[in-house]
């Protein structure tokens, strides 16, 4: 009988995400004695967790370390997106606070159900390994079918949670068929080892089948994720009935985990295919950005212009994508740093748009329609200046954050060689300005067409401030972040 | 006696998983009733079950590799089932039906 | 190869003949006379009352839910049970973290309820 030794688990690497999973089972429990009348008590531990694991990074800054086997990962660029991750669920339990007693969803179950979801987006940020994203992925997605339905008796959130199910459940099925069919032609999940595989040798003609099968499914499942057209049609009706901080959560924290993953599949493990992965990808970035713009052209909806934009924005996160798979390491590089500036700009700028939603929302009538904006800034004029420095942003007119966003992905975008859809992009972009542009036109010149009573509550500013200060300081003093991201390197196969 | 691996070549087994993964696909876009969408899909989850442990039996059989992710395959699709079940329930409860072209009050 | 499986292939079709055959035979060549009572469900000669199905409260459907999920999550028992001895102190450590998180699930689902019957 032969002694099977476990390797040594370095705690390092799962320090963040051992952190979250312990707490928010932790809070499982304690939210289960903490009377109805304090549950918020659990939403301000759900924070501490998150602070004190965003905290317990940082002396593991720097370095690039994987253990169990190299199914976890801890290089500079999972790092600097647990960090977001963590700061967007921070923002958006503060958000709740006060919006889930004002609607009557106030349960202890909400904010752990949010901690696992952000345990899941680490986990697809640091998966070295199929398994642990597709886990990653899974724990995700549940957890937010089930905060998408929270709003339990009212049947537009009922309903957006099952379409989010079905389809979410239905892109799970693509990329684990996907996964098995990688699996087959290349005998291994370790992403590394894959990448290795393919690099080394070209694969026999059957295998390569399967590989390019499976690598087709996966950015399938993916794209339903990241609501890439054209599979993002379910992306408007699940952010229009989801609770708002929800929504706001599934349009950062899911979108942003999407393209971790992706951008790890396709670079680490797909890099060596990347002439024929480009031109697939390229055309649906084409497809994303026309889609989600024109979309969001026809809306007058506010909540589901914002999903139709969400869409949109994932285009352009793909043009980042193409560039970090190009050959030739500096563009490669470009490429993700441009992935990840992007999404930090689109991570504020949504989180702050949102917030300026649950301030103008009120209980038992739930329409955003572009009228409720109309004359805000006479009644509300510092929520007003806010959404309108969040649309801007979105809109990438400078000096805002979104405006470094597009301009880092354009340029590594032209330097990759696309220059084309480079120009496919600017144009599209002058397409989003015009309708974000609207909703600023009307909160700044039409008369109030009614009294929208707007409530604000100390954790909802709290949040939002938290979102504008970002998008101006990263607008006005880009080289900070701009420095963080270029130092998040993507730990490749061959910088282990 | 040949052994299995050598009677049944690789490629039935896949034609299998392939067959079943399509009636799954079929049943989830065919179906109206939610429940009979969350059994296509389940059929789907299934056929990848079939590929991963076929890949692990013949082409690595000393990696488990293929084996490990058919079970966490095979938990990821109970957990799902549970939350579409309780949706489901949830749904029926307001609206007294479980057919997805019958729940449609949002549009666009 | 394929040839040992051809006596599958040929017991199959006969099975498959004879059941089909025996049925369509017997529905040309036998005399049909329905009356009301005779097609009447059978249900040992008493009449029928109510509809054949019978709808099953809610709460069936709550615990058939909890039982797929512990029932699965066993699943992780089995290959411990293989290897339990050579994994030795880690293995029985890691399999105690897994445990505590089920007894969390548990002890979350006794206290909201779901375990009462009534």
């Amino acid at each position: 009988m032969t002694e099977i030794t476990i390797p040594p688990i370095d705690w390092r690497v799962a320090t963040q995400l051992c952190i979250i999973f312990g707490w928010a089972s932790v809070l499982l429990i304690i939210a289960l004695f903490v009377p109805r009348s304090r549950i918020r008590v659990v939403g301000y531990l759900a924070i501490a967790g998150l602070v004190v694991a965003a905290g317990a990074g940082i002396p593991f800054w720097g370095g690039s370390a994987e253990t169990f086997g190299g199914m976890l990962r801890l290089d500079t660029y999972s790092m600097m997106l647990n960090w977001l991750f963590l700061a967007a669920a921070a923002v958006v339990i503060a958000y709740s606070l006060n919006y889930l007693p004002k609607h009557g969803i106030e349960h202890g179950e909400y904010y752990v159900l949010v901690l696992f979801a952000t345990a899941g987006m680490m986990l697809l940020a640091q998966g070295g390994d199929l398994i642990v994203l597709f886990l990653g992925l899974e724990l995700l997605s549940l957890t937010l079918y089930v905060l998408t339905g929270f709003a339990y008796p009212r049947e537009t959130s009922e309903e957006s949670g099952m379409k989010y199910l079905l389809t979410g459940a239905f892109a799970g099925g693509f990329i684990v068929f996907g996964i098995a069919l990688i699996y087959g032609a290349t005998g291994s999940l370790n992403l590394a080892a894959i990448g290795d595989t393919l690099a080394r040798a070209a694969l026999a003609a059957e295998d390569r089948t399967y590989l390019y099968a499976g690598a087709a499914l996966i950015v399938t499942g993916f794209g339903y994720k990241i609501a890439m057209a054209p599979f993002h049609m379910w992306a408007p009706d699940v952010y229009e009935g989801a609770p708002t901080p929800v929504a706001a959560f599934l349009s950062v924290g899911s979108k942003a985990a999407g393209f971790a993953a992706l951008v790890r599949f396709l670079v680490e493990a797909m890099g060596s295919q990347w002439p024929v992965w480009a031109p697939a990808l390229a055309t649906l970035a084409i497809a994303t950005l026309l889609l989600g713009n024109i979309g969001a052209l026809i809306q007058n909806n506010v909540k589901r212009m914002l999903a139709y934009s969400s869409v949109g924005h994932a285009g352009y996160m793909l043009l980042g994508v193409l560039a970090a798979g190009a050959p030739g390491g500096m563009a490669g590089q470009r490429g993700v740093e441009a992935v990840l500036l992007y999404l930090l700009a689109y991570m504020l700028t949504n989180l702050g748009a949102f917030g300026v939603l649950i301030a103008l929302e009120q209980r038992g009538e739930l329409t955003w329609d572009i009228n409720q904006f109309a004359g805000l800034w006479a009644r509300r004029p510092l929520l007003a200046s806010a959404m309108a420095i969040c649309l801007l942003s979105l809109a990438g007119v400078p000096p805002t954050a979104g405006f470094w966003g597009k301009f880092y992905v354009f340029t590594a975008a032209w330097q990759a060689g696309f220059g084309w859809l480079t120009i496919i992009g600017i144009l599209t972009a002058a397409i989003a300005a015009f309708y974000y542009v609207r909703i600023v036109v009307q909160m700044f010149t039409a008369e109030p067409s009614r009294e929208t009573p707007a409530e604000t509550d100390p954790a909802l500013r709290a949040g939002l401030v938290i979102a504008i200060a970002g998008i101006l300081v990263l607008g006005f003093m880009p080289a900070p972040a701009i420095d963080l991201v270029q130092r998040s390197v993507l730990a490749t196969v061959g910088g282990q | 006696m040949p052994s299995m691996t050598e009677a049944v070549p690789l490629s039935w087994v896949l034609l299998l998983a392939g067959a079943l993964f399509c009636i799954g696909l079929f049943g989830a876009l065919s179906r109206r009733n939610t429940v009979g969408i969350l059994l296509g899909i389940e059929l789907m989850l299934n056929a990848v079950n079939i590929n991963l442990v076929a890949f692990w039996r013949y082409l690595e059989p000393n990696v488990v590799a293929g084996q490990t992710f058919a079970l966490f395959v095979v938990t990821v699709a109970a957990a799902e089932a549970a939350v579409g079940l309780a949706m489901i329930i949830a749904i029926y409860r307001s609206r007294q039906t479980v057919n997805a072209d019958e729940v449609d009050s949002l549009r666009g | 190869m394929l040839a040992d499986y051809l006596p599958i292939l040929v017991m199959l079709l006969v099975a498959l003949f004879v059941a089909v055959f025996v049925i369509v035979l017997s529905r040309y060549l036998g005399p049909q006379r329905p009356t009301r009572r005779k097609l009447m469900p059978y249900e040992s000669g008493m009449e029928p009352i109510g509809p054949g199905q019978r709808r099953f409260p809610v709460k069936f459907n709550l615990v058939a839910m909890l039982f797929i999920l512990f029932d699965i999550e066993v699943i992780f028992l089995f290959p411990y049970a293989l290897v339990y001895k050579q994994l030795g102190v880690p293995g029985l450590a890691a399999m105690g973290v897994f445990f505590v998180v089920l007894v969390i699930g548990m002890i979350y689902e006794w206290r909201r309820g779901a375990l009462e019957w009534e």
